[in-house]
């Protein structure tokens, strides 16, 4: 592990980064309290393209950043809701029906007459109609959350700095972007100071 | 590192003083602590007894490869399977393998939605567990059938032979329920693992490391708007796995419960067979915790608090079980049906009386041992006892499997089940892939989810530093674990 020295590194961005276009601004905090503080000011001042960069999630951070409640459980509940259907028109179509249709080749239903018992036995079928609307459900939740995540994505700027490293481990970062109308370099940079941060640099986008 | 990872000295954290938390995490202070501790089981060469373990895993699959293939290529005859006894240790097995996996989610799903944070110490492994556990069962009721290219007429799949399976069977559910399960266990699994692959990606040394663990990691970094949509889609995803479980060995249940059999047609077994699921599958947690925690010196995240908690776990479901048993014998004596009140009777005094006998002294009477703390809080003694609770659930199977098969309407039709090498070679070879892909796990992957453990350290919480707010913490709840944070970095 690459040794700091926070004295002479500690609010001077790198001198030898003018070549690359910019990502943004990062700042390095050591305590879920101080980037909890730190993330209200940020959100205060009004930017909009900043993240915090935290090792687990930290509770009330997403309120103290702002962040409206995602949807995910919404698109969730209709994902289970197309399983329940799903389950039920299969089993429907091909026990009890005797009609085609097309499915990659063209299919027909079969009635199944099972000891007498009604062709539509709905409760014979509820616990496959059960499985597909959980596995609906749990597909849908993972796929996107990682969609709306924008993952799988290798490639990030933040991935390349060896600082950041620590983010996965014990460091927590707020990173305010370039692209963020309120950016810019000087200012960001002397707002940044304000937040308290162990180490303030800059992110270039590589 | 800590004093007591090292050695056989075990800290108690099982007290907990009233208006307060005992602590989860033991002689760290520091979330890289809590890192190290982990990452450095992937990245570090493993202990000798893992490489033994590994050799003898491996041996024990290639013969499971072996019978399988035999049995494949002659024909399940190869099995001691008779006119009468027509499912024996296949369905065994894929019922034992089954409830093993059901501790797992439920540690990382129920006790989720129920806020027990003593799951994170334990939950990466038991959902391991399950993963293995299920790829186990999967492997039975595939071979079973006999002729196993055949095997995809199970699944709806449009055809032009115009044919489809028999939606109201139970045996069909089965095959719904336990593929769901499995996915939806490896999703969870896979999910719940994505923060800490990034983290063994951000330390990895070398290139085919940063490469491996930075494409399974999908370029996670940790980013709070990323975690907002990541816990609600987790929470969503636990509270999916909940019914799901129970779900699943209720319709394994089914295969039995549906049918006519005396000894199987009963509508206890749905939650009976829940409860055995739960307490065969806590108990192989203990038995793969207990060594592993000593062979990985992971003493201080699985503490003896975790052990202790899972210790009773096992207690209660063991009574629920053992009340399973004697309800069911109550209710072949109050039906009044001669088959069924036959049935128990045969079970226990019948030919099989053994298996009976060996069933119940492990799973009701020695669990009960667990009553007193000294037990539970001994490691030599949960681990003898977890396994004796692991050879009773198999033989909780066994007897009511095949007991019930050999001996049924007509006496002229009845017949003993003895089991072939073949029988015996792939039971036993089903441990070696459960233990050799665990094995693996604990070499390559994360064994601890240590982003949660790191999550419920009393450091976590981001009120810590002013206790005298109106929404802080008391103060005298946790300073017993936390020491004035010093300004300089000690990494």
């Amino acid at each position: 592990m690459t040794t700091f020295s926070p004295q002479t590194q500690a609010s001077s961005p790198s001198p030898k980064s003018s070549l690359l276009p910019l990502y943004g601004m990062m700042a390095e905090f050591e305590t879920p309290a101080q980037i909890m503080e730190a993330a209200k000011k940020v959100n205060a001042a009004g930017y909009r393209f900043w993240d915090c960069h935290v090792p687990f999630p930290v509770h009330g951070l997403d309120k103290a950043m702002g962040i409206k409640r995602t949807i995910l459980p919404l698109l969730v509940f209709g994902a289970g809701m197309t399983g329940t259907i799903i389950g039920f028109c299969l089993q429907a179509f091909a026990n009890a029906s005797s009609f085609s249709v097309w499915a990659l080749v063209w299919v027909t239903g079969y009635p199944f007459l099972i000891s007498g018992k009604p062709l539509m036995s709905v409760p014979a079928w509820i616990p496959i109609i059960f499985e597909l609307t959980i596995l609906l459900s749990a597909l849908s939740a993972v796929g996107l959350m990682f969609l709306m995540n924008g993952l799988p994505w290798l490639s990030h700027p933040l991935l390349s700095n060896n600082r950041f490293r620590r983010a996965t481990d014990d460091r927590f970062f707020i990173v305010i972007e370039s692209r963020d109308p309120k950016f810019l370099r000087s200012k960001t940079e002397a707002f940044m100071k304000t937040l308290g941060a162990k180490h303030i640099e800059v992110v270039e986008d590589r | 590192m800590s004093n007591s990872s090292k050695g056989f000295i075990e800290t108690d954290n099982t007290q907990q003083p009233t208006g307060s938390r005992a602590p989860l995490v033991l002689n760290m202070h520091k979330f890289g602590e809590v890192t190290h501790q982990v990452c450095r089981i992937a990245e570090n060469r493993p202990p000798m007894a893992w490489y033994i373990a590994f050799v003898i895993c491996l041996g024990m699959m290639g013969f499971l490869g072996f019978c399988v293939t035999y049995l494949i290529f002659t024909g399940v005859g190869v099995w001691g399977l008779n006119n009468p006894v027509m499912w024996a240790y296949d369905i065994t097995n894929f019922v034992f393998w089954v409830g093993i996996g059901h501790a797992g989610t439920l540690i990382s799903a129920i006790l989720f939605l129920f806020r027990q944070k003593w799951r994170t110490g334990i939950n990466r492994f038991a959902e391991a567990m399950t993963i293995f556990a299920v790829v186990c069962a999967g492997l039975f009721p595939g071979i079973h059938v006999g002729r196993v290219w055949l095997a995809y007429w199970l699944f709806p799949i449009p055809n032009s032979m115009e044919m489809w399976p028999q939606f109201r069977s139970p045996l069909l559910w089965d095959v719904f329920a336990v593929s769901t399960y499995f996915t939806v266990s490896l999703v969870f699994w896979y999910v719940g693992m994505i923060p800490d692959l990034a983290t063994l990606r951000d330390r990895a040394k070398g290139r085919f490391q940063q490469f491996a663990y930075g494409l399974a990691s999908i370029g996670w970094r940790g980013s709070m708007r990323h975690w907002h949509r990541y816990e609600v889609a987790y929470l969503l995803l636990a509270a999916l796995a909940t019914p799901l479980v129970l779900s699943v060995h209720s319709v394994v249940s089914f295969d039995f419960a549906v049918s006519q059999v005396p000894g199987w047609h009963t509508t206890i077994f749905p939650p009976y067979f829940v409860a055995g699921a739960i307490f065969s599958g806590f108990a192989m947690v203990v038995s793969l915790a207990v060594p592993a925690r000593q062979l990985f010196g992971l003493k201080d995240l699985i503490t003896m608090r975790h052990l202790d908690n899972m210790n009773k776990i096992i207690l209660l479901t063991g009574c629920m079980v053992g009340y399973a048993y004697s309800m069911e014998f109550f209710i072949a004596w109050y039906s009044g049906a001669m088959y069924e009140k036959f049935a128990f009777v045969n079970r226990a005094f019948g030919q099989y009386w053994w298996a009976y006998w060996i069933m119940v002294s492990c799973n009701v009477i020695t669990p009960q041992l667990f009553w007193f703390k000294a037990v539970r809080t001994s490691i030599p003694l949960m681990f003898i006892l977890s396994i004796f609770v692991n050879v009773g659930m198999w033989f909780e199977r066994f007897v009511i499997i095949v007991t019930s098969l050999a001996n049924d309407f007509l006496p002229s039709s009845w017949d003993q089940f003895v089991p072939t090498w073949v029988d015996i070679g792939t039971m036993v070879g089903a441990f070696g892939l459960f233990g050799t892909l665990f094995l693996l796990f604990c070499r390559y992957l994360p064994m601890i989810a240590i982003a949660e453990v790191k999550a419920v350290m009393p450091e976590a919480n981001p009120h810590a530093g002013h206790a005298g707010d109106d929404h802080g913490i008391p103060s005298g709840a946790v300073p017993a674990l936390r020491e004035p944070r010093s300004s300089e970095d000690s990494l």
